[in-house]
């Protein structure tokens, strides 16, 4: 059945519809998770929840300037008013005095459950003596001081026992009342939000909520220079997902600008302008379709390399115009169809290879690169010719291409010297071997230098918690997983003894199992016990035991006390530190154990052998941070080389030659190599992008390369080819040059490696072709 | 402080000079001659709640402006390290460290000591107001708290002395509780 062109319109033009709906519905994100791996370990996957819904990625910090320091105490408490009132906020701290107590009358309450030392031994008459001695011993230091007021209610000590193995950690500096920077110059405060940090709308939320409140708390105190500055993961996110955002639509524009331009300026037509833009949108909207099916969210990072996209799908229908106007259709179709096709493949192969990768940005990327070449490539090849009819009004471009054709054996002379350069390249290369990676994940970051200087800053002067080092244990419930912290914990309070770590944080300090709570329970003893007990032990010390009564009622009234659930810590800020140390993920439960260093740095190996065997999981995030960096970028080489294979192998098997074969690649190499050298001495340090970028550099500039391939098996290499073959690398290079000019890392490397390269694929290919082919 | 400073003058212009009368500015002038140096303690606190005082002893270091260190032997080996505006308490193997800039009454507190003993009355009459009597040889410099905040913990501080040594600290704290150190110079610098 013949398609009219009607039809095939129609048919286009659904599809186009149908595609556009499922974009419409589709969610576009701006995560983290973009950097996070698919398929993570269990140390990465720890690594994975934190960045996603771990305490540490809802963590804001604020510091306020200007004003004086007065004002800016008071601005900080009323700002902590303020936002303590909202749901948006679990918690807010400024290190206002008092901003504690609710803790603190919490866990006096709740001593006789919570504190370890809680056993039967503790209210023998050799207990009760040694423990009562301790505290009346501490009453003579100044660190007794606090104890002094709750000694008749607490004369075992017990709460002192709790509260020494809390906020260890160094506390932030204090002007005023109120936490403060290291200089005393900014007002600080420490916000912890309800959105997760995967949760960029609701981080976006809050931080506007934030802004606006602190404008209109300086404005209630007529504060004119006072100004907010925060950091945090919530505000990266918020950052970037606006930065890609911005970028998006400014690259896709230059892009799409450019390439219309060269467009209009060579077909002089806006009709086969509108007929030529046809693959490219489809292209793009294929891209986006393919993505959003596979993976149900798009990254914005993916929909920034359509800009790349539009000028890669471009040069199909410009072949075709180009080329096809002096054989005809038929004539297209037998002649350069297959080269073209053969030049979708050698892409196809190329951006197929990032497919198999555990990085999903990059995974994603080749999705949409793929799926976007594909369709523009169909559309040239059927909906194309249907729709533009049989005569094409084309310009001559003949007289571009015989220019050209005098400008290639002029040009011949370059080889030595070509070859000269690479080689000098690859020296360079290989000399500089070990400067040349960037050996950081952050190198990928699209958060910008300045922020990471301020979030640096106002870490240090808040002493936020960093969490590098932890224990993990997974259980099956709540119960199991507490009773394992403590198991584990008993473990890790040996190594504070040995001074191997300087200390820990566990739920089970607040929240403790239910089995140890009964034990707690049942080992306080009965009103008559505790009482003659008393008098045995107190008969010598200056403590009488019949000043003790507030003790005794305590005790009595601790036997009946409830067991502590997680409710019972509501409106308390230790709620927050159970929810975030004890995480549960479906059906399963874990335990975070952060560990705090000491004197000296902690030591790895002998942390780990101490946890060897018990299941807890001993975890450093940072070198789990660049054990996955190092994964992509050895996955990225294993994926690159196995992309050139397949390239290779499929020029192979077309060509049939070996010498052809060589001839197509060599330019193409060289280009690399030059291309590599190039950007290094530029200072640009290569991360996995760059080499994501080198194939890519083969992949697409083996499309020019094998339009000179070509003619040497039955055709003359003809102007108008020639002509088509510059004005579609042009193209190729401004959709990947645009992205040379992103501030985002993934795109701006791949714009600087496959850019260049493209450009110098086609010079090179015209440089090295056959002598007998050339004209 | 200019009408202080007006009374001492018509004190010299009117007392004869061998009965000078002994001023604060010249206590002050004396403590802040003396550089540092080692002195035993004998520490009693007398705590309401208990029938005994608590008695703790040993040695105090100091080297001046600002480094004070406080070795209690018994009855529990403790150190206590004042540098600057770190405070820090090690005590069987834990060790506790404070920033007490952080920390503004136990500042002032803690000023109270480290005032008198460099003779810096600016940090003195910051927090306190200060009343001296006795001589030279034997005198007593009373501590007011001048802050709500800090009254609200101790009531007044007695130091007492003799010529450039502080013999005695007393402190009286809001609850009616009290400490004595008594303070016995080994050498000086």
């Amino acid at each position: 059945m013949k398609m009219t062109a009607g039809r095939t319109f129609l048919l286009w033009l659904l599809a186009m519809l149908a595609g556009a709906a499922i974009v419409w519905n589709t969610r576009f994100t701006a995560d983290m998770s973009f950097f996070l791996p698919s398929h993570p370990t269990a140390e990465q996957q720890v690594l994975v929840d934190q960045l996603k819904e771990g305490v540490v990625s809802r963590l804001l910090m604020l510091a306020i300037e200007g004003g004086e320091a007065e004002q800016r105490a008071a601005l900080s408490r009323d700002l902590r008013g303020r936002l303590a009132k909202m749901p948006e906020f679990v918690s807010v701290q400024n290190g206002e005095a008092g901003s504690q107590e609710a803790d603190r009358a919490f866990l006096f309450k709740h001593r006789y459950l919570l504190s370890p030392a809680i056993s039967q031994e503790r209210f023998t008459v050799a207990g009760l003596k040694a423990a009562i001695a301790n505290s009346i011993d501490l009453l003579a230091s100044p660190a007794g001081m606090m104890l002094k007021p709750m000694l008749a209610r607490d004369p075992t000590g017990e709460l002192i026992e709790l509260i020494s193995g809390l906020n260890a950690g160094a506390q932030p500096n204090s002007r005023n009342g109120v936490w403060a920077s290291r200089d005393g110059e900014r007002a600080m405060l420490l916000v912890q939000t309800q959105a997760l940090g995967s949760d960029t709308d609701g981080q976006e939320a809050a931080i506007n909520r934030l802004r606006s409140e602190f404008a209109a708390s300086a404005e209630a105190a007529g504060i004119t220079n006072a100004k907010l500055q925060l950091s945090g993961p919530g505000l990266f996110a918020v950052n970037s997902r606006a930065t890609i955002k911005d970028e998006v639509s400014r690259l896709s524009l230059i892009s799409s600008i450019a390439i219309i331009a060269v467009l209009l300026f060579v077909y002089r037509s806006f009709r086969l302008l509108g007929l030529g833009l046809l693959p490219v949108v489809s292209g793009a909207l294929g891209g986006v379709v393919a993505v959003s099916l596979a993976y149900g969210s798009v990254f914005g990072i993916t929909v920034g390399f359509g800009a790349a996209l539009i000028g890669e799908s471009v040069d199909y229908s410009i072949y075709y115009f180009v080329q096809s106007g002096k054989t005809g259709l038929a004539g297209w179709r037998e002649r350069f169809w297959p080269t073209i096709r053969l030049g979708v493949l050698t892409s196809v192969c190329g951006f197929g290879a990032l497919l198999f990768s555990g990085f999903p940005g990059l995974a994603q990327l080749g999705l949409y690169a793929l799926s976007g070449v594909i369709t523009a490539a169909v559309v040239t090849r059927f909906v194309l010719p249907q729709l533009s009819g049989k005569h094409l009004k084309m310009r001559d471009l003949a007289p571009l291409g015989r220019q050209l054709e005098k400008v290639i054996p002029a040009i011949h002379c370059l080889r030595w010297p070509v070859i000269a350069l690479a080689l000098a390249a690859a020296t360079t290369l290989f000399i500089q071997r070990g400067e040349l990676w960037n050996p950081e994940l952050s190198a990928l970051s699209p958060i910008t230098q300045a922020d990471q200087n301020i979030d640096m800053a106002l870490r240090a002067d808040i002493g936020a918690p960093d969490s590098r080092y932890l224990v993990v244990i997974n259980a099956a419930d709540r119960e199991a997983a507490l009773q394992a912290a403590e198991k584990t914990g008993a473990q890790l309070d040996q190594l504070v003894r040995q001074g191997l770590i300087g200390g820990y944080d566990s739920p089970a300090r607040f929240l403790p199992s239910q089995a140890t709570q009964a034990a707690r329970r049942a080992s306080l003893p009965a009103e008559a016990d505790l009482r003659r007990h008393l008098q045995a032990a107190q008969q010598d010390s200056p403590l009488a035991a019949k000043k003790l009564d507030p003790f005794i009622a305590d005790i009595a009234s601790a036997r009946h006390l409830p067991t502590l659930e997680r409710a019972t810590l509501d409106n308390t800020s230790l709620a927050l530190a159970v929810d975030s140390l004890l995480l549960q993920h479906g059906e399963s439960w874990s335990v975070l154990l952060p560990l705090r260093p000491g004197e000296q740095a902690i030591d790895v190996p002998a942390l780990k052998a101490a946890l060897a065997g018990t299941g807890a999981l001993f975890i450093d995030m940072s070198v789990e941070f660049n054990k996955l960096y190092n994964d992509y970028l050895h996955e990225a080489t294993l994926l690159s080389l196995a992309g050139l294979l397949a390239i290779v192998a499929l020029l192979a098997v077309t060509l049939r030659s070996p010498r052809r074969l060589a001839a197509i690649l060599l330019p193409l190499v060289l280009a690399v190599v030059i291309v590599i050298a190039g950007l290094h001495l530029l200072g640009e340090r290569l991360h996995l992008l760059h080499l994501i970028g080198m194939l890519l550099i083969v992949a697409v500039g083996s499309n020019y390369a094998l339009f000179f391939d070509r003619p040497s098996l039955d055709h003359h290499l003809d102007p108008e080819t020639l002509a088509s073959m510059l004005i579609a690398n042009v193209t190729t290079v401004i959709g990947f040059g645009t992205l040379a000019l992103s501030s985002v890392p993934v795109l701006h490397a791949v714009g600087v490696t496959v850019g260049p390269g493209a450009m110098l694929a086609l010079l090179l290919s015209a440089i090295f072709v056959p002598r007998e082919t050339a004209a | 402080m200019i009408k202080r400073i007006f009374c001492s003058l018509l004190l010299a212009l009117f007392a004869l000079p061998a009965f000078a009368a002994f001023d604060v500015a010249q206590l002050m002038g004396d403590l802040a001659k003396l550089k540092g140096g080692k002195a035993k303690f004998v520490e009693k606190k007398y705590i309401s709640l208990l029938d005994k005082p608590l008695i703790s002893t040993g040695e105090m270091n100091f080297t001046a402006p600002d480094r004070l260190e406080k070795r209690t032997l018994t009855p529990k080996v403790e150190t206590l390290l004042l540098d600057k505006d770190m405070l820090s308490i090690e005590r069987e193997k834990q060790k506790l460290t404070i920033n007490l800039s952080n920390q503004p009454e136990a500042l002032a507190f803690i000023d109270s000591i480290r005032g008198t003993l460099t003779g810096n009355r600016a940090a003195l009459e910051k927090n306190y107001l200060l009343h001296l009597s006795g001589t030279q040889d034997k005198w007593v410099l009373t501590l007011l708290p001048s802050e709500q905040k800090i009254a609200a913990l101790v009531l007044r501080i007695i130091v007492s002395g003799s010529k450039n040594q502080i013999r005695s600290i007393e402190y009286l704290q809001a609850d009616g509780d009290r400490s004595v150190m008594s303070i016995e110079p080994v050498e000086l610098k």
